[in-house]
């Protein structure tokens, strides 16, 4: 089946979608550098999952709504979201701050996920351990920092861009600073009700991760009880980039025993 | 035109070699280098130079607000302007600052300016700013509110100085049941406000409002720039239908006089060359985070990337009109120019700027109050004398 790439109005908001395959849904919720298209490890889930992957309101060619301010506002939109598709019970995948929107998402109602899986989240501080400054990165360091192979990073530097491109990277920049800037890349209330989720769980995080260090993995599996970890070697912080075939093999056996 | 006499109070006691190992003299670069015992030399030095300016005859000094640098040491200007209450006599005092987006309550400010107001008798001037980028940065404060928090915050202190107390303030950032603000300010309505600006056209917009008519003031820009905002400001309120005056146009701008032009340029030449790029060095995401700018203001900025980074002369500045330096001759001809094409009714002099020693701060200074500032001053009077016979 052929990738639709469509608009879908929730309530006033118009979100870009992009979705494809059949099976059980899966929902993957981006980080904060926004949407890049349709990538490889979406097509593989498709062969076995119902892949919807929504811009996030304030993101690239989504409206942005007046009523987002913080990452939780996100996870309440995702709810009605999925009622509106009438998905019955999805796989949720996010990554980075889709991760923390995914939490926030789990902490609210957890009876419309199937499963959960957090990819190097942001949302929860652990105090002692900083998180990198994303907002003093310049774009070059953006490239270095994200990925642990230098040669991926190369391939990934800025490259000349049109306006309509530019005003993208900076419309998601906003959105992010608005979210994230303070408290920085995460909400100091959503460690309190992690312990609420008890759909099945698992944490997925690189070794190499320079902007939340691998280490949170074990303080988010000590929040939630029903998760596990998984930690990829020599992988920075898109494992999805970086490791495909090694993500999308943990994601699906994950999904396949976790699936009654 | 009025004349002010401006300071930053940067650490000119910084290592300069700092930036061998550190990107920026902002947020980043260690507190470690500096010392307290200059650092009390330098405040005693610097309050000095703002009470001198006072008895050199200015109509005013002020004062600037600049968080966690080596930039400008006043955090929290209010301690300076209160120092300066009681130790000048007839100088107004311009707070600045205060950067409002950056506060969790803004009423803080109506506070402290309406003490100032009272002590001196009205001679306060209140600058509403929402600080430079790398402000965001140093307290945390979120850069994509910076606007809508700047404008909540305007509205609730002009209403804790013109509304009977105590009333009640209903604002999405900021709420309280009881604003009642002890004591009352002095000057009524309340004390002139400015609004100083790097150049926006959606502060222009702002500060022109009929209901508003404040005090623009462009800070450290080409002259080229600073006509087409002042042109702006002018084509705003006109559009608007009223006819802005001087008084609501000011410019602050870097100033050295010397006996000669030769002179001026060999003094001021390697402190501000290391103002420029030592002392308000940083990064462009330090600078200009997310928010800072609206999209199409920040697109403007991307593409002209030029104009950030890359050392600066002080050719470069003077040929842009960034820097006025040269002998009292030069800078009268100049100031008198400008004013003339632009129509400014507040000038602001930087006189003391990156590393500046006490002497030749004072001497500038001596200069530019006895040969610019009265000559200017009396040409103004002969042609509103000229003026008021042509219209007898």
């Amino acid at each position: 089946m052929p990738m639709q790439d469509s608009f879908i109005d929730i309530r006033g908001c118009k979100v870009r979608m992009l979705r494809s395959g059949k099976g059980t849904p899966l929902v993957f919720l981006h980080g904060a550098n926004g949407l890049p298209g349709w990538l490889p490890f979406m097509e593989t889930l498709s062969k076995h999952h119902d892949v919807i992957v929504p811009e996030h309101p304030g993101f690239g060619q989504s409206d942005t709504p007046d009523w987002l301010d913080r990452a939780g506002d996100l996870a309440y939109f995702y709810l009605d979201l999925f009622k509106h598709l009438n998905l019955g019970k999805v796989h949720l995948v996010g990554t980075s701050l889709g991760g923390w929107i995914a939490a926030e998402l789990a902490v609210r109602n957890d009876t419309v996920l199937a499963s959960l899986t957090l990819v190097a989240p942001a949302g929860v501080r652990v105090k002692g351990t900083q998180m990198a400054d994303i907002f003093l990165w310049s774009p070059e360091k953006m490239s270095r920092n994200l990925v642990h192979d230098p040669e991926m990073a190369a391939r990934m530097m800025p490259v000349e861009m049109t306006e309509a491109q530019q005003m993208l990277v900076l419309k998601n920049r906003l959105t992010t600073a608005r979210l994230a800037w303070q408290p920085r890349l995460h909400n100091p209330d959503l460690r309190k009700w992690l312990h609420r989720v008890s759909v099945p769980t698992q944490i997925l995080w690189g070794a190499q991760d320079q902007l939340i260090p691998a280490s949170y993995a074990q303080a988010w599996c000590d929040l939630i009880p029903s998760s596990r970890s998984t930690i990829f070697p020599s992988c920075g912080h898109l494992p999805h980039v970086e490791v495909t075939d090694l993500y999308c093999q943990t994601l699906t056996q994950f999904i396949r025993e976790v699936t009654p | 035109m009025k004349f002010y006499f401006m300071h930053l109070m940067p650490y000119a006691d910084l290592d300069l070699d700092y930036d061998k190992t550190h990107d920026s003299a902002w947020n980043t670069l260690p507190n470690s280098y500096y010392d307290p015992k200059k650092g009390n030399v330098l405040y005693n030095r610097y309050l000095d130079e703002l009470e001198y300016a006072d008895v050199l005859g200015f109509d005013g000094v002020c004062v600037n607000e600049h968080h966690q640098n080596a930039y400008g040491l006043m955090p929290i200007p209010g301690v300076i302007a209160g120092a300066l209450a009681r130790r000048t006599q007839n100088v107004k005092i311009a707070v600045l600052g205060r950067a409002l987006p950056l506060l969790n309550n803004p009423l803080t400010v109506a506070e402290e300016f309406a003490m100032l107001d009272n002590i001196t008798a009205g001679r306060l001037i209140a600058g509403f700013v929402r600080g430079i980028g790398a402000e965001y940065h140093a307290w945390g404060a979120n850069p994509a509110e910076s606007h809508d928090r700047f404008h909540e915050a305007h509205d609730l202190i002009i209403q804790a100085w013109t509304q009977p107390g105590p009333s009640v303030f209903e604002g999405k950032y900021y709420q309280f049941e009881y604003v009642n603000t002890w004591p009352r300010v002095y000057q009524q309505p309340h004390p002139p406000i400015w609004i100083p600006s790097q150049g926006s056209s959606e502060t222009i917009e702002w500060a022109s409002h009929p209901s508003r008519r404040y005090t623009y003031l462009q800070t450290f820009t080409p002259v080229a720039m600073l006509a087409k905002y002042m042109q702006m400001y002018k084509d705003l309120a006109q559009k608007q239908g009223y006819e802005a005056g001087e008084d609501q146009l000011g410019w602050s701008v870097p100033i050295y006089v010397a006996e000669t032009d030769e002179i001026a340029h060999r003094e001021a030449k390697p402190h501000i060359e290391n103002f420029l790029n030592k002392f308000l060095r940083m990064p462009k995401e330090m600078l200009l985070p997310p928010g800072y700018l609206s999209l199409k203001s920040m697109m403007g900025v991307m593409q002209a990337k030029s104009a950030i980074g890359g050392k600066q002369t002080i050719d470069d500045v003077m040929n842009k009109g960034m820097f006025i330096c040269g002998s009292p001759a030069t800078v009268r001809e100049k100031l008198a120019g400008y004013q003339k094409q632009i129509g400014f009714g507040h000038l602001l002099s930087l006189m003391q700027f990156g590393t500046l020693p006490a002497d030749l701060t004072r001497k500038s200074m001596t200069l530019y109050a006895k040969e610019v500032m009265g000559h200017l001053r009396q040409d103004a009077a002969q042609s509103q004398t000229l003026a008021q016979v042509a219209a007898a």
